[in-house]
């Protein structure tokens, strides 16, 4: 067994734990499956390439590398950008469409379905405005550095993964300690409930959206950086999120980080075994064990 | 002075089969008072409405001088109404500090910690173990936290449905003692209950609901004699509205 | 004459989305069960019956040239029993893990179709699949004409079945399962039980339908079941009505017609080049459609006959064992 496969692991499986997060909290607390999540990567991407390129415009040094990356300062400043534009299209896409039918009392299956019909609406209009030819935020290439134990990566790479760990940390004491993050819990526990506690619910929801838009546009970048971006990048990390999100318990921050981080390695292995192109089925195989084994996840709570 | 008013109230699911048909009440600062009726009568459901969760299809809510007729539940929570559900009314993956602390966030900061504390003075069995999640607390011990949450933020007017549902009837005295504690220092409170007997030892007044309507409005004495109130859920009688 | 031809071809590929439709109608419409990977189902369908009724070919296993009837039976069985598996293994637990696992299903069938190259032919799919009529294949009007002919047979014969299960015990108890499943429970339903066997029939026809589709072009390929399949296909039970059989076939051809007049126009106004990009513009379209009519008509052209399907309305109620 090839021991970078754990390095490939680690790196997949920081951007699957991300966008799981986001996945799982508002599978939580808006109580439905949100099959457009995966288009809030893809679209989080492009969002930040397009910011990326009129600051680009603006001035030129941004794109300059800074060492030992291979984007310069232009990058983590588009990303604000693209995360306020990802987080302001889902909360438009809430306003429109999730909103509307929450209010209308409509059940579950019915904004599943919504969320199914909008996720292929956006990703083909992705499609229609960049086109289906990959897109890159930076045409520099980077040596793999050795990490020891035939273990390499480049400091893109290391990146990617010590701000994932950053991002989990912060978010778990977020959702742990502070008030916001207990009303959180509440209305994922009972949202009449929480009403009745003179928890404001749509409020919460909002920053639900916030949350889950900021780390998709996130990973999405991740992903992008390190591999291309495609319109149908999400879409292909739909499976493996939701897997990552089932595994770790719908619900559960870390549980989703490390539902991710297990996918993504048991991806890297698989693939070795049986070859990339079946990659896809992985998680998919994984989804049905849990199913099978513990249909509450790692850290779900029975009955969910 | 008047801290709850309902006038012509039309509530339910369905606009086309409202629950409650037309119902009408002043209740006074400080005042105690049941609302009894047969089952299905409307009684939850009309409580609901005037706590938010249901909607009101005609007639108003006020507390106090401010009119909340079908606002949402928090808004009412910051309005002054305290209201505890029959079921589900606490939150069991929290701990039971963490329930006050939720309650406690309407306050402003200076206060909470002073009032969570004053709750569990109140009531000692939460204040053993405030850090434990409140899904491990006994029947009776939910009901005094539920209690606690809703008289955190010291409301006009504390509404209950059915605490003693499902209690045995040692925790029930436990709860309705609670409850007497409570409206003797000063809260007004409105008790939706099955256990009659109890709940007119505790109140002074007492509201009989009768398919969706009012059917009886008196002090809780006219109704120690059972003639009456059978007479009344069975339909026989329909006793005017004291408005 | 050759304009009827293609409107026999047409109406021909319409109808076979109308089985497909059909075999949704079960699962969604009478039943409440979200599937996902209805591309999956289909797909299997047609691979299955192109394996068995294939003339013998040296690059892969299969190719028993067996009778076309006989493909469409196994890839009846073959959809029914993938069903149910997917309806064991989640229709106990809450009603969207039966979604996301029915994506899994479609998003791993593609897969075997893409790679397994010694069943399925890999990416260059699977030809030479026996057309009905093939002995007629030289005068077009008359081969479409009486493919048009055995589709719709195909069409009627589903719709009357499901229209008499629909008035029997069976689906009196499928509805009062979806309507109030505490109180059919009540009454000695075991709504597990019919969900799953409702789930299998829906995936069942399907199968058949992809069969049917893949027996009248007569050649199939991994891109033909793409999730954006399963995405017009819930499109058009959407828009015809779901819980209705009728609106289910209205809404198949009226959704493909506004597909096929949508391509028509796209290649029309945009240069060559542009074409694949615009053709991106027709999903948008459908996808706008599918979440305008649940917003503002969810039960569709042709409402559901009884009751309007109340799991479209005001009150929430999930689906919960």
């Amino acid at each position: 067994m090839n021991p970078q496969a754990i390095i490939d692991g680690l790196i997949a499986g920081s951007t699957i734990g991300l966008g799981a997060i986001g996945l799982t909290l508002t599978y939580s607390i808006l109580r439905f499956a949100n099959f457009t999540h995966g288009d809030f990567l893809a679209w989080g991407a492009y969002l930040t390439l397009t910011v990326a390129g009129v600051l680009g415009g603006l001035a030129a040094g941004l794109g300059a590398p800074v060492y030992p990356f291979s984007f310069g300062w232009g990058l983590p400043l588009a990303m604000f950008g693209g995360v306020a534009l990802t987080v302001a299209l889902t909360l438009g896409l809430d306003r429109i469409l999730f909103g509307k039918l929450r209010a209308r009392g409509a059940d579950a299956i019915i904004i599943v379905m919504a969320s199914f019909g909008a996720s292929m609406a956006l990703r083909s209009l992705l499609e229609f405005i960049f086109t289906a030819k990959p897109a890159y935020f930076t045409k520099a290439l980077q040596i793999a550095k050795p990490l020891g134990l035939g273990m390499r990566a480049t400091p893109d790479q290391l990146l990617v993964i010590g701000m994932t760990a950053v991002l989990v940390v912060v978010l778990h004491l977020l959702v742990t300690r502070s008030a916001t993050g207990r009303a959180m819990r509440a209305v994922s526990e009972n949202p009449s409930l929480a009403g009745v506690y003179g928890v404001n619910v749509e409020n919460v929801i909002r920053v639900t959206w916030i949350i889950g838009a900021g780390l998709a546009c996130i990973a999405g970048v991740m992903a992008g950086l390190l591999v291309q971006i495609r319109p149908y990048m999400g879409f292909d990390l739909l499976l493996p999120l939701f897997s990552a999100a089932i595994l770790g318990g719908i619900g559960s921050i870390p549980g989703a980080m490390l539902g991710g981080l297990i996918i993504g390695l048991a991806e890297a292995f698989a693939v070795q075994i049986v070859g990339a192109e079946w990659r896809a089925a992985i998680s998919f195989v994984i989804l049905v064990l849990v199913l099978m084994l513990r249909p509450q996840g790692l850290f779900g709570q029975k009955g969910a | 002075m008047t801290a709850l008013s309902v006038a012509g109230l039309h509530a339910g699911y369905d606009p086309d089969l409202p629950i409650v048909k037309g119902v009408s009440f002043d209740i006074t600062r400080g005042e105690a008072v049941s609302i009894l009726g047969p089952n299905g009568a409307g009684k939850s459901t009309m409580i609901k409405a005037i706590a938010g969760l249901v909607p009101c299809f005609a007639g108003h809510v006020r507390l106090g001088q401010t009119d909340v007729t079908g606002l949402a539940s928090h808004h009412l929570v910051r309005n002054g109404m305290g209201f505890v559900p029959q079921t589900e009314n606490i939150f069991t993956r929290l701990t039971i500090l963490e329930n006050l602390q939720i309650a406690a966030q309407l306050l402003p900061k200076a206060e909470r910690a002073g009032r969570i504390a004053a709750m569990l003075d109140m009531f000692p069995d939460l204040a053993a173990r405030p850090g434990e999640l409140a899904g491990a607390l006994s029947g009776g011990q939910r009901q005094m936290l539920a209690a606690a949450r809703a008289l955190l933020t010291e409301p006009q007017v504390l509404m209950l449905d059915e605490p003693s549902a499902g209690l045995s009837p040692k925790l029930v005295g436990q709860v309705f003692d609670t409850l007497r504690r409570i409206s003797e220092a000063g809260v007004t409170l409105v008790l939706v209950e099955q256990n009659v007997r109890a709940a007119l030892t505790l109140t002074e007044r007492a509201l009989v609901l009768v398919d969706g309507k009012l059917a009886h409005d008196g002090p809780s004495e006219t109704l120690h004699d059972g003639k009456l109130l059978g007479e009344l859920f069975l339909g026989h009688r329909t006793a005017e509205a004291r408005t | 004459m050759e304009l009827l031809a293609y409107a026999a071809f047409f109406l021909t590929i319409a109808l076979t989305y109308a089985i497909i439709c059909l075999g949704l109608n079960v699962q969604w419409g009478q039943t409440g069960l979200f599937n996902v990977g209805i591309a999956g189902f289909v797909g299997l369908g047609a691979y299955v019956s192109a394996a068995l009724t294939t003339p013998d070919a040296a690059e892969r296993i299969g190719g028993f040239d067996l009778p076309i009837a006989l493909g469409w039976l196994a890839a009846m069985a073959a959809g029914g029993g993938l069903a149910l598996a997917v309806g064991l293994l989640t229709l106990r637990m809450r009603s969207d893990y039966l979604a996301i696992t029915t994506f899994g299903i479609a998003v791993a069938l593609q897969l075997v179709f893409q790679n397994t190259e010694s069943l399925t032919g890999g990416a260059f799919g699977m030809a030479f699949i026996p057309r009905p009529f093939s002995g007629l294949q030289g005068e077009a009007f008359a081969f479409n004409g009486l493919n048009l002919a055995l589709t719709a047979a195909v069409v009627l014969a589903c719709y009357l079945l499901l229209e008499h299960l629909l008035r029997s015990p069976w689906g009196r108890a499928l509805r009062a399962v979806r309507e109030d499943e505490v109180a059919a429970q009540a009454l000695g339903k075991n709504p597990v039980l019919l969900r799953i066997q409702a789930f299998a029939l829906g995936g069942a026809i399907m199968a058949l339908a992809g069969a049917v589709q893949a027996h009248f072009i007569g050649f199939i390929a991994p891109g033909n079941y793409l999730p954006m399949m399963t995405f017009q296909v819930w499109a058009m039970l959407i828009v015809g009505g779901s819980g209705n059989n009728r609106g289910a076939i209205l809404g198949a051809v009226l959704v493909w017609a506004i597909w096929a007049l949508s391509g028509a126009l796209i290649s029309e106004v945009f240069p060559a080049d542009q074409q694949a990009r615009a053709a991106s513009l027709q999903i948008v379209i459908i996808g706008v459609m599918l979440c305008v009519i649940l917003l503002w008509r969810p039960q569709g052209i042709l409402p559901e006959v009884r009751s309007v399907s109340r799991h479209l309305g005001r009150r929430n109620k999930d689906i919960k064992p």
